[in-house]
């Protein structure tokens, strides 16, 4: 390998295209070209910071879980997710160094409304059912574009991603059999849960983003896809997921809200009506349902906890 | 369990089924007010270790209520979420908010009181479980030993944090100070047994109130000393005696929070 103080900008890059096609993995201190690490801070920053805010819709229904054994495994899934957003902060942070930011002022991006989160995660969590559904579509949603990076050319991001999956399949059970006890269950359970799936079709629909940047005018899957971060697009994966969630939604007795939902058997894809994509800007623009309900929460806290990240930086220094 | 049931007299039957919804209740609400923490914890590690602790006490709420479930008391899970405020048995400090706000809003809670409450619970958790490894109920007897392996690391982490947060900023030891004597106010019936005291003690269950209250002093003694501070005393008299019922507005809330689900139908499987 030549040395890399002597190689000019277009030798470096020429060497880094070369490595990833070669299937190379990337790690925290080699040379990237800003294009790529400006790409993997943004989605990095923005899932980990999903993950920590998709702690709180989920978290609303830990204390009102319905059993013992319930309560044990929403806190823990509740867990899980929290230690994910540390994993892939910390991912991030690494990314980060060069530009002299942290976890604290990537908080301070997401109070200011320039780092996003999850449009999943602004919605309201209404009932018990609620809880069973984001565990078992959403994450199972998660599973499909998680799964689709595994293989990222940034290596400290695909081996955060090997273990977060891992544990999103046993949150996708978690939510599944939520989900199959409501659906054995009385008639009311059961409206329950066909009245969570309503509420939540088109956010789910959403979750893997417009199928193009004319949609919302910017997208960042061209890039991550150029750069080897991922392989299929918004809408491959859309479709993979209608692949596997359609078969088992309609085996519960359940209804897709959506009665233009057919497979067109000629192009093997889902055929379904478009969510409204100007909600979607709305939403990823902080203006959802429980957008800004939810970062206060998260603002509150943070700032009411201040006095001991100062107690403990106090007796560290 | 059936034949354990069948050679316990009516009296014995009656202490452990008393003891055993005083240890129920109690890991049960402290696992419900660390449940609330979920999510906001000053860091996002804390909330990570705080949630197991949160977790493991759960559990072993779970295990007491299975006890009491193969005595014929009911299903655990009844008993647990349904059971009206003046039959449970928790002391009054474990049905305490965490401060101030709902948590469905924008709570206010008090992480000083949190670090403090848990310390002081899980101290005083920690010598009944060492007495209960050799109660004369062999069930509660073996759960006890199973309890005490993960008590190991809860005290580690609370301790952690009380003794740092004294050796901090004078904010922080002025917080600390104010849980500390909230804290105490409600401490005087942790190790109060209520009226089941001398059924309790006669028939082997435990150790006496005044011996485990003796116990956690001495255990105490050395960390408050490590940062120059005594240990506070523990009240005499409990202002109320949650052991027998004495509750506060704060436990009724809880209970219709974390019922609320399974009051829509008990029957029915969720």
């Amino acid at each position: 390998m030549s040395n890399l103080s002597t190689m000019t900008e277009e030798e470096k890059l020429e060497q880094f295209v070369q490595r990833i096609e070669a299937g190379d993995k990337i790690e925290a201190d080699d040379w990237m070209p800003e294009e790529y690490r400006m790409a993997l801070v943004k989605l990095i920053s923005m899932h980990g910071i999903s993950e920590i805010m998709g702690a709180l819709p989920e978290k609303e229904w830990v204390p009102k879980a319905p059993s013992l054994h319930r309560k044990l495994g929403i806190m823990a899934k509740v867990q899980d997710e929290m230690g994910h957003g540390q994993l892939l902060l910390r991912v991030a942070e690494d990314l980060l160094k060069p530009y002299g930011k942290n976890r604290g002022d990537l908080m301070q991006d997401l109070f200011k409304g320039d780092l996003k989160f999850h449009n999943v995660f602004h919605m309201e969590t209404k009932t018990w059912a609620d809880a069973g559904l984001v565990g078992w579509l959403v994450d199972g949603a998660a599973i499909i574009t998680q799964t689709n990076m595994l293989g990222a050319s940034y290596g400290p991001y695909a081996r955060a991603l090997q273990r977060i999956c891992a544990e999103e399949v046993f949150h996708a059970q978690h939510g599944e059999a939520i989900i199959m006890a409501l659906a054995e269950g009385t008639d009311e359970q059961k409206a329950m849960i066909q009245d969570a799936l309503n509420r939540w079709w088109e956010a789910l629909l959403m979750f893997f983003g417009p199928a193009s940047k004319d949609t919302t005018g910017t997208s960042k899957q061209d890039v991550t896809i150029k750069y080897k971060i991922r392989t299929k697009t918004n809408e491959q994966l859309r479709q993979d997921f209608f692949d596997k969630y359609i078969p088992r939604i309609l085996s519960l007795g359940l209804t897709i809200p959506d009665s233009t939902m057919h497979y067109d058997e000629e192009n093997k894809t889902w055929v379904y009506e478009q969510p409204d994509w100007s909600e979607f800007k709305k939403i990823i623009k902080n203006q959802g349902p429980r957008s800004q309900a939810r970062l206060n929460l998260r603002r509150s806290s943070y700032e009411n906890n201040a006095w001991v990240r100062d107690a403990l930086a106090a007796t560290v220094n | 369990m059936s034949s354990t049931e069948n050679v316990l007299s009516p009296e014995y039957k009656e202490a452990v089924t008393n003891l055993l919804f005083q240890l129920a209740d109690d890991d049960f609400l402290f696992s419900y007010r660390g449940s609330e923490w979920l999510g906001l914890a000053p860091h996002i590690e804390e909330d990570v270790a705080s949630s197991s602790i949160s977790q493991d006490s759960m559990g072993h709420a779970t295990m007491y209520y299975t006890l009491l479930e193969d005595l014929g008391l009911g299903k655990a899970d009844d008993l647990a979420h349904l059971r009206p405020v003046q039959e449970r048995k928790n002391s009054v400090l474990t049905e305490r908010v965490n401060g101030e706000g709902y948590y469905m809003e924008t709570p206010q809670y008090d992480w000083a009181y949190a670090v403090v409450r848990s310390y002081f619970y899980t101290q005083a958790k920690k010598v009944k479980i060492d007495s209960l490894r050799q109660s004369s109920y062999t069930p509660l007897a073996e759960a006890a030993v199973k309890v005490n392996m993960e008590l190991f690391y809860h005290m580690l982490h609370w301790k952690t944090w009380f003794v740092q947060l004294l050796s901090s900023t004078d904010e922080a030891k002025k917080k600390m100070n104010d849980a500390i004597e909230l804290v105490m106010k409600d401490f005087g019936d942790v190790f109060s047994y209520g009226s089941a005291k001398q059924a309790i003690e006669s028939n082997g269950l435990i150790a006496s109130e005044e011996e485990l209250k003796d116990k956690w002093k001495a255990n105490m003694a050395p960390v408050f000393e490590s940062i120059g501070m005594e240990v506070p005393a523990i009240p005499e008299a409990p202002a109320a005696n949650g052991r027998n019922g004495d509750h506060s507005e704060d436990l009724t809330e809880a209970l219709s929070t974390l019922s609320e689900v399974y009051r829509l139908d008990p029957v029915a499987i969720w």
